[in-house]
Protein backbone atom coordinates (compact mmCIF):
# COMPACT_ATOMS: atom_id res chain seq x y z
CA UNK A 1 0.00 0.00 0.00
CA UNK A 2 1.62 3.12 -0.82
CA UNK A 3 2.10 5.27 1.96
CA UNK A 4 -0.29 8.54 1.88
CA UNK A 5 1.87 11.72 2.32
CA UNK A 6 0.17 14.06 5.24
CA UNK A 7 0.43 17.55 5.27
CA UNK A 8 2.53 19.65 8.45
CA UNK A 9 0.71 18.93 11.66
CA UNK A 10 -0.14 22.06 13.52
CA UNK A 11 -1.73 21.11 17.10
CA UNK A 12 -3.29 24.45 17.61
CA UNK A 13 -5.05 24.48 14.31
CA UNK A 14 -6.28 20.67 14.68
CA UNK A 15 -7.61 21.63 17.97
CA UNK A 16 -9.40 24.96 16.73
CA UNK A 17 -10.94 22.51 13.72
CA UNK A 18 -12.60 20.92 15.86
CA UNK A 19 -13.97 23.34 18.36
CA UNK A 20 -17.48 23.57 20.00
CA UNK A 21 -17.93 19.62 17.69
CA UNK A 22 -18.25 16.57 18.65
CA UNK A 23 -16.27 14.68 21.86
CA UNK A 24 -13.88 17.62 21.77
CA UNK A 25 -16.85 20.25 22.11
CA UNK A 26 -18.37 18.24 24.61
CA UNK A 27 -15.06 18.28 26.26
CA UNK A 28 -14.61 22.38 25.31
CA UNK A 29 -11.02 21.00 24.88
CA UNK A 30 -8.73 23.65 24.41
CA UNK A 31 -5.20 23.87 22.48
CA UNK A 32 -2.07 25.10 25.24
CA UNK A 33 1.12 25.00 23.81
CA UNK A 34 3.50 21.85 22.14
CA UNK A 35 6.98 21.69 21.73
CA UNK A 36 8.57 18.97 19.54
CA UNK A 37 7.79 15.84 20.84
CA UNK A 38 4.61 17.50 23.63
CA UNK A 39 1.55 18.63 23.21
CA UNK A 40 -0.16 20.41 26.00
CA UNK A 41 -4.67 20.62 25.89
CA UNK A 42 -6.85 21.27 28.66
CA UNK A 43 -10.36 21.16 29.79
CA UNK A 44 -11.99 24.11 31.63
CA UNK A 45 -14.24 23.01 35.05
CA UNK A 46 -17.68 22.20 33.80
CA UNK A 47 -20.83 21.23 35.70
CA UNK A 48 -21.67 18.63 32.77
CA UNK A 49 -18.76 16.98 33.61
CA UNK A 50 -19.08 16.07 37.04
CA UNK A 51 -18.61 12.61 38.03
CA UNK A 52 -19.65 12.76 41.89
CA UNK A 53 -22.18 15.21 42.29
CA UNK A 54 -21.40 15.81 46.03
CA UNK A 55 -18.47 16.50 45.64
CA UNK A 56 -18.42 17.95 42.68
CA UNK A 57 -15.26 16.69 41.51
CA UNK A 58 -14.82 15.95 37.39
CA UNK A 59 -15.26 12.86 36.40
CA UNK A 60 -11.92 10.73 35.28
CA UNK A 61 -13.59 10.12 31.56
CA UNK A 62 -12.66 13.34 30.64
CA UNK A 63 -9.27 13.71 32.07
CA UNK A 64 -8.69 10.10 29.68
CA UNK A 65 -9.94 11.71 26.77
CA UNK A 66 -7.96 14.66 26.93
CA UNK A 67 -4.67 12.72 27.76
CA UNK A 68 -6.14 10.42 24.85
CA UNK A 69 -5.70 13.42 22.62
CA UNK A 70 -2.64 15.03 24.06
CA UNK A 71 -0.60 11.66 23.72
CA UNK A 72 -2.08 11.06 20.66
CA UNK A 73 -0.97 14.81 19.00
CA UNK A 74 2.33 14.44 20.84
CA UNK A 75 3.20 11.53 18.39
CA UNK A 76 2.16 13.68 15.50
CA UNK A 77 4.43 16.61 16.72
CA UNK A 78 7.25 14.09 16.98
CA UNK A 79 6.71 13.60 13.53
CA UNK A 80 6.05 16.64 12.09
CA UNK A 81 2.94 14.94 10.19
CA UNK A 82 -0.27 13.60 10.95
CA UNK A 83 -0.66 9.97 10.83
CA UNK A 84 -3.96 7.82 11.14
CA UNK A 85 -3.56 6.13 14.26
CA UNK A 86 -5.70 4.25 16.45
CA UNK A 87 -5.09 3.74 20.40
CA UNK A 88 -3.98 0.24 21.67
CA UNK A 89 -3.71 0.82 25.26
CA UNK A 90 -4.56 3.56 28.01
CA UNK A 91 -3.58 3.25 31.30
CA UNK A 92 -4.42 6.29 34.15
CA UNK A 93 -3.60 6.46 37.70
CA UNK A 94 -5.55 9.05 39.21
CA UNK A 95 -3.17 10.59 41.78
CA UNK A 96 -5.72 12.83 43.55
CA UNK A 97 -9.47 14.22 42.88
CA UNK A 98 -8.81 17.40 40.58
CA UNK A 99 -10.31 20.28 42.88
CA UNK A 100 -13.65 21.30 41.35
CA UNK A 101 -13.43 25.32 39.53
CA UNK A 102 -10.08 24.53 38.22
CA UNK A 103 -9.22 23.36 34.99
CA UNK A 104 -7.26 20.89 33.98
CA UNK A 105 -4.25 20.62 31.99
CA UNK A 106 -3.26 17.54 30.22
CA UNK A 107 0.56 17.61 29.14
CA UNK A 108 1.45 14.76 26.47
CA UNK A 109 4.36 13.02 25.60
CA UNK A 110 5.25 10.52 22.94
CA UNK A 111 9.03 9.09 23.94
CA UNK A 112 9.36 6.57 21.50
CA UNK A 113 8.39 5.49 17.53
CA UNK A 114 8.95 2.58 15.83
CA UNK A 115 7.74 1.58 12.79
CA UNK A 116 4.23 0.89 13.79
CA UNK A 117 3.81 2.08 17.03
CA UNK A 118 4.08 5.04 19.35
CA UNK A 119 4.76 4.68 23.01
CA UNK A 120 3.41 8.03 24.93
CA UNK A 121 3.13 9.06 28.90
CA UNK A 122 1.86 11.85 30.12
CA UNK A 123 0.44 14.02 33.27
CA UNK A 124 -2.70 15.91 34.21
CA UNK A 125 -2.52 18.91 36.71
CA UNK A 126 -5.07 21.64 37.74
CA UNK A 127 -2.62 24.16 38.42
CA UNK A 128 0.34 23.50 39.96
CA UNK A 129 2.70 20.95 37.22
CA UNK A 130 4.59 19.57 40.66
CA UNK A 131 1.11 18.05 42.17
CA UNK A 132 -0.43 16.04 39.28
CA UNK A 133 -3.83 14.47 39.21
CA UNK A 134 -3.17 11.92 36.51
CA UNK A 135 -0.16 10.26 35.38
CA UNK A 136 -0.87 8.35 32.22
CA UNK A 137 1.31 6.21 29.97
CA UNK A 138 -0.33 4.44 26.46
CA UNK A 139 0.79 3.07 22.63
CA UNK A 140 -0.61 3.43 19.57
CA UNK A 141 -0.63 1.41 16.26
CA UNK A 142 -0.53 3.37 12.96
CA UNK A 143 -2.88 2.33 10.48
CA UNK A 144 -0.94 3.49 7.63
CA UNK A 145 1.60 1.18 8.20
CA UNK A 146 -0.68 -1.83 8.08
CA UNK A 147 -0.11 -4.25 4.69
CA UNK B 1 -34.07 -0.39 41.08
CA UNK B 2 -33.31 3.48 40.11
CA UNK B 3 -29.74 3.49 39.19
CA UNK B 4 -28.54 7.29 39.88
CA UNK B 5 -26.35 8.14 36.26
CA UNK B 6 -24.10 11.70 37.26
CA UNK B 7 -24.09 14.63 34.93
CA UNK B 8 -21.07 13.13 32.99
CA UNK B 9 -22.89 9.78 31.67
CA UNK B 10 -25.77 12.05 30.95
CA UNK B 11 -23.49 14.24 29.13
CA UNK B 12 -22.59 11.31 27.19
CA UNK B 13 -26.27 10.21 26.87
CA UNK B 14 -25.87 6.79 28.86
CA UNK B 15 -28.70 4.86 30.03
CA UNK B 16 -29.28 2.26 31.48
CA UNK B 17 -30.47 -0.72 29.03
CA UNK B 18 -31.05 -3.56 31.99
CA UNK B 19 -29.77 -4.88 34.88
CA UNK B 20 -26.91 -7.85 34.22
CA UNK B 21 -26.43 -10.39 37.42
CA UNK B 22 -27.45 -6.68 39.34
CA UNK B 23 -24.72 -5.11 37.09
CA UNK B 24 -26.62 -2.12 34.99
CA UNK B 25 -25.96 -3.01 31.07
CA UNK B 26 -25.00 0.72 29.93
CA UNK B 27 -26.27 2.23 26.49
CA UNK B 28 -24.56 4.66 24.64
CA UNK B 29 -26.00 6.08 21.67
CA UNK B 30 -24.19 7.06 18.75
CA UNK B 31 -24.47 11.34 18.89
CA UNK B 32 -22.40 14.40 18.63
CA UNK B 33 -21.29 14.15 21.82
CA UNK B 34 -19.25 10.92 21.83
CA UNK B 35 -17.89 11.48 18.26
CA UNK B 36 -14.24 11.35 17.40
CA UNK B 37 -12.81 11.22 13.99
CA UNK B 38 -15.52 10.76 11.22
CA UNK B 39 -17.46 7.89 11.32
CA UNK B 40 -15.88 6.53 14.91
CA UNK B 41 -16.61 7.01 18.64
CA UNK B 42 -14.15 9.13 20.34
CA UNK B 43 -11.64 6.47 22.30
CA UNK B 44 -11.98 8.83 25.45
CA UNK B 45 -15.77 8.54 25.06
CA UNK B 46 -15.48 4.75 25.29
CA UNK B 47 -12.96 5.33 28.00
CA UNK B 48 -15.82 6.54 29.80
CA UNK B 49 -18.59 4.46 28.74
CA UNK B 50 -16.37 1.81 30.48
CA UNK B 51 -15.65 3.67 33.85
CA UNK B 52 -18.97 4.22 34.50
CA UNK B 53 -19.70 0.87 33.72
CA UNK B 54 -17.56 -0.40 35.72
CA UNK B 55 -18.96 2.19 38.82
CA UNK B 56 -22.35 1.22 38.28
CA UNK B 57 -21.73 -2.62 38.98
CA UNK B 58 -19.81 -1.60 42.17
CA UNK B 59 -22.41 0.97 43.14
CA UNK B 60 -24.92 -1.99 42.79
CA UNK B 61 -23.27 -3.82 45.21
CA UNK B 62 -24.19 -1.40 47.82
CA UNK B 63 -27.36 -0.85 49.79
CA UNK B 64 -29.72 0.35 52.47
CA UNK B 65 -27.12 3.10 54.63
CA UNK B 66 -24.09 1.59 53.03
CA UNK B 67 -22.86 4.62 50.74
CA UNK B 68 -19.05 4.79 50.30
CA UNK B 69 -17.29 7.09 48.76
CA UNK B 70 -15.88 5.33 45.50
CA UNK B 71 -12.86 6.97 44.34
CA UNK B 72 -10.74 5.53 41.26
CA UNK B 73 -7.55 4.73 41.54
CA UNK B 74 -6.31 3.47 38.11
CA UNK B 75 -7.70 2.37 34.72
CA UNK B 76 -6.18 0.86 31.48
CA UNK B 77 -8.24 0.73 28.53
CA UNK B 78 -7.72 -1.57 25.62
CA UNK B 79 -9.27 -1.00 22.14
CA UNK B 80 -9.80 -3.54 20.12
CA UNK B 81 -11.46 -2.56 16.86
CA UNK B 82 -13.24 1.23 15.95
CA UNK B 83 -16.72 1.82 17.10
CA UNK B 84 -18.55 2.53 14.18
CA UNK B 85 -21.84 4.94 13.61
CA UNK B 86 -24.43 2.78 16.11
CA UNK B 87 -25.75 2.23 19.55
CA UNK B 88 -22.54 0.89 22.17
CA UNK B 89 -23.80 -1.50 25.46
CA UNK B 90 -21.20 -1.98 28.18
CA UNK B 91 -21.09 -3.59 31.17
CA UNK B 92 -18.96 -4.40 34.56
CA UNK B 93 -18.31 -6.69 36.31
CA UNK B 94 -17.18 -7.12 39.99
CA UNK B 95 -14.03 -9.36 39.75
CA UNK B 96 -12.84 -9.10 44.04
CA UNK B 97 -14.88 -6.60 46.25
CA UNK B 98 -12.40 -6.14 49.37
CA UNK B 99 -13.22 -3.77 52.55
CA UNK B 100 -11.11 -1.05 50.87
CA UNK B 101 -10.28 -2.07 47.43
CA UNK B 102 -12.39 -3.74 44.76
CA UNK B 103 -11.15 -5.03 41.36
CA UNK B 104 -13.47 -4.37 38.18
CA UNK B 105 -13.29 -4.99 34.66
CA UNK B 106 -15.95 -3.68 31.87
CA UNK B 107 -16.64 -4.71 28.54
CA UNK B 108 -17.80 -2.48 25.81
CA UNK B 109 -19.69 -4.13 21.94
CA UNK B 110 -21.47 -2.79 19.37
CA UNK B 111 -23.46 -5.83 17.40
CA UNK B 112 -21.67 -8.68 18.71
CA UNK B 113 -21.03 -9.29 22.32
CA UNK B 114 -18.08 -11.34 21.22
CA UNK B 115 -16.35 -9.25 19.87
CA UNK B 116 -15.70 -6.06 22.00
CA UNK B 117 -14.73 -2.93 20.76
CA UNK B 118 -12.91 -2.23 23.93
CA UNK B 119 -12.43 -3.73 27.37
CA UNK B 120 -10.73 -2.08 31.00
CA UNK B 121 -10.00 -2.97 33.98
CA UNK B 122 -10.18 -0.91 37.45
CA UNK B 123 -9.09 -0.36 40.55
CA UNK B 124 -11.54 1.66 42.97
CA UNK B 125 -10.76 2.80 46.84
CA UNK B 126 -13.86 2.32 48.58
CA UNK B 127 -14.03 5.00 51.45
CA UNK B 128 -16.30 4.67 54.11
CA UNK B 129 -14.22 7.79 56.43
Amino acid sequence: MAQTEWPTFDPARFIEALAGRHHSGLLDLRYERHGTDWVELSIPYAAHLVGDPESGVLASGPILAMMDMATSMAIWVKGGRFRPQATLDLRVDYLRPAAPGNRVIGHGECYRVTRSVGFVRGQAHDGDPDDPVAHVVGTFMFMDSMA
Amino acid sequence: MSIALPPYALSLGLSVDRLEDGAPVLLMPFAPPVVGRPGFVHGGALGGLLEMAAFSALRARFSGDDHPRLKPINVSVEYMRGARERETRAVGIVTRLGNRIANLEAIAWQDDRARPVATAWMNVLIDRD
